[in-house]
């Protein structure tokens, strides 16, 4: 991946930067310019507004990844997951801090900050949203939410179908 | 000075490697090596945390503990000899992944194991000027040592961010002061993937000459004696050296008690001084004084005299993980994982 469009992704990386429509409310997660929930899309133009999410959600699919792509060598075995979160969008993402055949159907879990992947020695290190359980695992504390902007309270937004 | 702390939040990595596991590998009674340093076990990192992920971690559970407006942040330092880039700041990383960007102004600091601390001093003089309102000092490390080398038994990783503010102060400091000379006690070359260090060179004349004339100074300004203090905090490079110095310098085990984590999460160099605080404060009750001396090798030493205010009383702890959890919490693994975790494995191809 091009470090400029890593870089235009920073804001959905790093802070699960989504936008909600503010006529009919479902959050999106990339964000999106027209919201395509509302009968016609002309009528969410200009009004989407940018939203974060909390960073929980649930583990509604997952897969072990024992034969990886370059880059990811050192994680196999790894769960990789969709994450239903609890605004509505789903996420693919890797389950992190449990052993990988533990992850369930139905497992709770919090956003997290890690490393993505790095381009070779020499090149940029990719950091963004990892999940882990958001119960206690092993006596280790759990990943909360993320911290929202004072001012912003996170108005509820309705669930994308 | 009316400056101080406003909120804190600390993160160490999930799994742990034991001593006696390390010296295995290398057919050294890795048990008596543990228990001659007073390490139980070290944290280990898994191979998608670094400095940057931890400082973030350690800084988001602050700023929920303090319900900070992260756009309130005019500083944001990050003390580290760990940092993933040699050029390009941790701190930006840090600074855009809880929403402090763009207005404030960011750096790293590199101080051995006493940059963190030093940006601590650093955040004070920012906030006592009224140049920002909050200023971030976090310290944190992944720091490795040399494979089979004495520092591969305690180098480990985790790290602690401090909100430094004029409002809402839960630990005032009253005084802060170095000592600082050149001394080559440890040191890591440019290009160099571990430390090095001069053995025994690294104790008297570098760690307990510096942590005590400073501890020293810094009681001889403010007025007090160790008796003065509810709890005292020093660098902790294994758990014997604080230990020593503390009982030289006239603390008991008690006031060592919560600020010496070393034993049960090993050296996290930047953050060892500061997760030490950070459990303190975890303990502390409205009144009571706390001593903090950390040290860097090259070497110097920063000194705290925090006075805990009522402020305490209503502070959200509990908004975060609390230090005690990373202490008895973890998954043990054996060496073999932690090569991988630690990158001690080349895989072929290119």
């Amino acid at each position: 991946m091009s470090i400029a469009r890593f870089w235009r992704e920073t804001p959905r990386r790093y802070n699960l930067g989504g936008c909600r429509c503010t006529v009919c409310t479902t959050v999106y997660f990339p964000p999106r310019v027209v919201c395509p929930t509302c009968t016609t899309h002309r009528q969410s133009l200009g009004k989407m507004e940018p939203f974060q999410l909390s960073g929980e959600g649930t583990v509604i699919s997952y897969t072990v990844i024992h034969d990886p792509a370059e880059g990811f060598e050192m994680l196999v075995p790894y769960a990789l997951t969709l994450v239903k979160t609890v605004e509505g969008p789903v996420l693919t993402a890797e389950v992190v801090d449990i052993d990988p055949h533990e992850v369930r159907i139905g497992l709770k879990v919090h956003a997290t900050f890690r490393k993505l992947r790095e381009e070779g020695k020499a090149g940029v290190i990719h950091y963004g949203y990892k999940f882990a359980p958001a119960v206690e695992v092993d006596g280790a504390p759990r990943p909360l939410p993320l911290p929202s902007p004072a001012g912003e309270p996170r108005a509820a937004g309705r669930a994308t179908a | 000075m009316q400056a101080g702390v406003v909120s804190y939040g600390a993160y160490v990595p999930r799994y742990r490697i034991t001593p006696t596991e390390i010296g295995k590998v290398w057919g050294v009674d890795g048990a008596s090596m543990g228990a001659s340093l007073n390490v139980q076990r070290k944290s280990v990192p898994s191979p998608d945390e670094d400095t940057i992920t931890i400082s973030t971690e350690a800084l988001r559970v602050a700023l929920l503990r303090g319900k900070i407006d992260p756009q309130e942040i005019g500083a944001l330092y990050i003390g580290s000899e760990s940092h993933p880039y040699a050029v390009k700041p941790s701190a930006t990383v840090v600074a855009q992944a809880v929403g402090a960007t763009p207005g404030l102004t960011a750096a790293d600091f590199e101080f051995a194991c006493k940059a963190g601390t030093a940006a601590i001093q650093t955040c004070l003089g920012l906030v006592g000027a009224e140049m920002v309102r909050y200023g971030v000092a976090i310290g944190s490390d992944t720091s490795q040592g040399a494979p089979g080398d004495a520092l591969e038994y305690s180098a480990s990783a985790g790290g602690a961010a401090f909100v430094i503010g004029r409002e809402q102060v839960i630990a005032r400091v009253l005084h802060t002061l170095s000592y600082t000379t050149d001394t080559p006690d440890f040191w890591r070359r440019e290009g160099q993937r571990y430390p090095s260090h001069s053995g025994r060179f690294t104790g008297e004349p570098a760690f307990f000459r510096h942590v005590t004339e400073c501890a020293k100074r810094i009681m001889d300004r403010a007025g007090t004696t160790p008796k003065s203090y509810a709890h005292v905090v020093f660098h902790q490079p294994n758990g014997k050296f604080p230990a020593r110095v503390g009982k030289q310098l006239g603390f008991t085990d008690e006031q060592m008690r919560y600020g010496l984590v070393t034993p049960f999460i090993g050296n996290t160099y930047s953050g060892a001084a500061l997760i030490g605080l950070a459990n303190v404060l975890d303990h502390a009750r409205a009144g009571e004084r706390v001593l903090m001396v950390g040290y860097g090798s090259g070497a110097g030493s920063d000194a705290f005299d925090f006075d805990i205010t009522d402020a305490i009383e209503s502070y959200s702890r509990s908004a975060g993980a609390l230090v005690e959890s990373f202490l008895t919490g973890g998954v043990e693994i054996p060496y073999a994982v932690y090569a991988k975790f630690r990158g001690k494995i080349h895989l072929g191809g290119s």
